[in-house]
């Protein structure tokens, strides 16, 4: 397996290729942290950022929800003392709180027998557990890329919920048909996580990514 | 010219390794051509020489003249094979197909030997299918060059399987339901013919309309993915897929690779190809006997046609879970059908008529049914049944005093008439009407399903199979439209 892009650069390389993805900022101190919040709106979501650091949320590396500026800088600071020596060199992320009931994941994945895949699927955590998912070849037509929706179980879910609009089918399309694009012009990118994918007034935006290189 | 012509239209195959045993595989698939109808040049050979079923065997094929085979139909050990392979390129043969076991399905002695024959078949241009097949089928010039039995009878579904008793399923199948084969090939190990080529020729084949396969590892993926996708361009494919592996979760470290199952890839690959893909068996074969005997629907609405509650209800149920709609019927239609049927009936779908038929209602309704614009798919349900009292009454000891004689065959012509009806208002109308009784399987002789056979139909064994076919039948005609509009 090869080398794991961090969170930052790999939300940059998705977005370069037209991911909708919420806006970072970075931030190396807890007062830096209050600025970026200030720049970004409350509330705000921050996460210890590094290269080696893979499973944030299983470590406690995510806080989400700050609404103050108090509640980010102590946030941050905990954060920061919380690093360990073998996440090498550290700093935060800040980020707008997204909210929306509804999450996607979606992803490239190169298949032994098949080569470059695009995925997805519903989100959150039992992502695993429903396995409701759906794989196409690239590159996609955008054909591939409605089907991909349309074969969902859970169609129900991508219609009106709880007072949200009905999930943009056409805004979803074009990040699948984005990721197979990334897929044809990164040869060396092995797999691409967009999770979640986060549905805010029908319209996706990825919060996190996780770019692995062959 | 395909390199696989001579596999399928050969003009004259040498078996090799045609013992005088009738337990050996050499004499079985002598047997099976001879007994087919082959026309073609047969040439026993082997060691032994002699005589076998009456035929001279040669003891070598160097005694054999010049191009008087260009198939070779391989029984003998692997020790023998790469001198046969090379003896038999010598004399013109184009294809051989091995049915020798014991190469990489048995180790690393038959993973060498098995190496060792690609190459001598490559080295002499020469095709190589299997080794470790069953055999290959090809109707259209009854041939029968196979291990073991079933010859099935001749039609339009080509068949390719990964194991060679999957694809005896197949051909009893077909043997059981009248809907014929063209071409049926096992693949055996495919070590150097595999899937995708004998589907590329399927694709091209004028006595083929509709492909199936039962694959296991597709090998190089694009390729089939490739192949998939120029056959249902052409026709309907259906793929039964056995034996998904852990491989594709070897990538683990992200949730999408977590997620790639090969068994979920595979579907979507399918799914994106337009490849009808089956769960099992019977589904696989539905599916194809279904496209190789009805038109596709230009719409999802279903109304099904019924003389028995029960099944009507079971079905309407599986139309409503399936990408199929369950139509509501027409005030216009509901206003005709009126006219046509005492008051007891459904007057909702399923149209049951539920006991009220006169001699003509089942016709009468089907017509009236299938020609009305909203209808895209017609499944008629209650065939066999007045034809299973009539059996009843025929071996019953009052037959055919009473008045037995007249009414079973009343009941009997009754069945056969609504089958006649259900293909006479399918071809007038272009649209499907399917067929369904488990008495196409229980009783074959049964009045209802024989005249659906002889229709040149498929008597699907239940309703609800009949309803996940035409399901198939629809994916590819609405894939098709959708296509067509982008």
């Amino acid at each position: 397996m090869g080398s794991t892009l961090s969170e930052r650069a790999s939300l940059e390389l998705v977005a370069r290729y037209g991911v909708p993805t919420v806006p970072v900022r970075r931030a190396t101190t807890p007062d830096d942290a209050v600025n970026a919040a200030a720049e970004l709106g409350y509330p705000v979501v921050v996460k210890l950022h590094g290269e080696g650091i893979a499973h944030k949320t299983e470590r406690g590396l995510v806080r989400l929800d700050l609404a103050s500026p108090d509640a980010v800088r102590d946030a941050a600071a905990s954060l920061l003392a919380a690093a360990r020596p073998d996440d090498g060199a550290v700093d935060l992320v800040v980020a707008p709180m997204v909210v929306g009931s509804r999450e996607l994941i979606a992803g490239v994945h190169t298949d032994e027998q098949f080569g470059r895949c695009v995925m997805v699927g519903f989100g959150g955590v039992l992502t695993e557990a429903r396995g409701d998912v759906a794989f196409r070849l690239a590159p996609l037509t955008g054909f591939d890329a409605a089907d991909m929706l349309d074969e969902l179980r859970a169609q129900a879910f991508l219609g009106p919920v709880r007072g949200e609009p009905a999930v943009d089918r056409g805004a979803v399309s074009e990040v699948l048909l984005a990721l197979a694009h990334l897929a044809a012009e990164e040869p060396d990118v092995h797999s691409v996580d967009v999770n979640p994918l986060v549905i805010v007034d029908g319209r996706p935006v990825a919060v996190d990514a996780l770019v692995v290189r062959a | 010219m395909n390199p696989l012509d001579p596999l399928f239209e050969p003009q004259g195959i040498i078996v090799a390794g045609a013992s005088a045993h009738p337990g050996k595989f050499g004499f079985v698939t002598l047997h099976n051509i001879l007994s087919c109808g082959y026309e073609g040049r047969v040439l026993p050979v082997s060691l032994e020489g002699g005589e076998v079923l009456g035929r001279r065997v040669a003891t070598s094929v160097d005694d054999l003249p010049d191009g008087a085979a260009d198939l070779v139909f391989v029984c003998t050990p692997p020790s023998a094979n790469p001198e046969l392979l090379a003896a038999c390129a010598r004399r013109g043969v184009k294809v051989a197909f091995v049915a020798t076991a014991g190469y990489a399905e048995a180790g690393a002695d038959g993973e060498r030997a098995q190496a060792e024959l690609v190459a001598v078949a490559a080295a002499h241009g020469m095709v190589l299918a299997g080794p470790n097949g069953q055999g290959v089928v090809s109707t259209p010039v009854s041939l029968c060059a196979q291990i073991v039995a079933p010859y099935p009878p001749a039609g339009r579904i080509g068949i390719v399987s990964q194991s060679g008793n999957l694809l005896s399923s197949f051909l009893d199948l077909s043997i059981d339901s009248g809907v014929g084969v063209s071409r049926a090939v096992s693949a055996g190990n495919a070590a150097a013919t595999t899937v995708a080529d004998y589907l590329d020729y399927l694709a091209d084949d004028a006595a083929t309309a509709v492909s199936l396969a039962y694959v296991e590892s597709v090998g190089d993926g694009r390729r089939f993915y490739d192949v998939a996708r120029r056959t249902t361009d052409r026709q309907p494919l259906v793929v039964l897929q056995g034996g998904s592996t852990a491989g594709g979760r070897r990538a683990a470290a992200s949730h999408t690779g977590s997620l790639a199952s090969d068994a979920r890839v595979f579907a979507g690959v399918c799914r994106q190809d337009g490849v009808a893909r089956a769960e099992t068996v019977e589904e696989a074969f539905d599916a194809a006997a279904v496209f190789a005997t009805t038109p596709l629907p230009a719409g999802p609405n279903v109304v099904v046609v019924t003389t028995v509650g029960g099944w009507g209800v079971l079905t309407a149920d599986a139309v409503t879970r399936s990408d199929l709609t369950l139509l509501e019927l027409p005030a216009d239609l509901l206003a005709a059908l009126d006219d046509q049927l005492p008051a007891r009936w459904s007057r909702n779908n399923p149209i049951d008529l539920a006991g009220s038929e006169t001699r003509d209602t089942v016709t009468e309704v089907l017509d009236l049914v299938a020609r009305h614009d909203a209808v895209h798919a017609v499944v008629f349900l209650g065939i066999g049944i007045q034809s299973n009292e009539a059996r009843m009454m025929r071996e019953g000891p009052y037959f055919p005093e009473h008045g037995l004689g007249r009414v079973v065959e009343f009941h009997e012509r009754q069945d056969a008439r609504y089958a006649e009806a259900a293909a006479a208002i399918s071809a007038a109308t272009g649209k499907p009407i399917l067929v369904a009784s488990e008495l196409a399987v229980t009783d074959r002789d049964n009045a209802g399903p024989r005249a659906v056979r002889e229709a040149g139909g498929y008597c699907v064994p239940s309703a609800t199979r009949a309803v996940r076919a035409l399901e198939h039948l629809w994916h590819r005609a609405r894939r098709r439209r959708r296509m067509d509009a982008e």
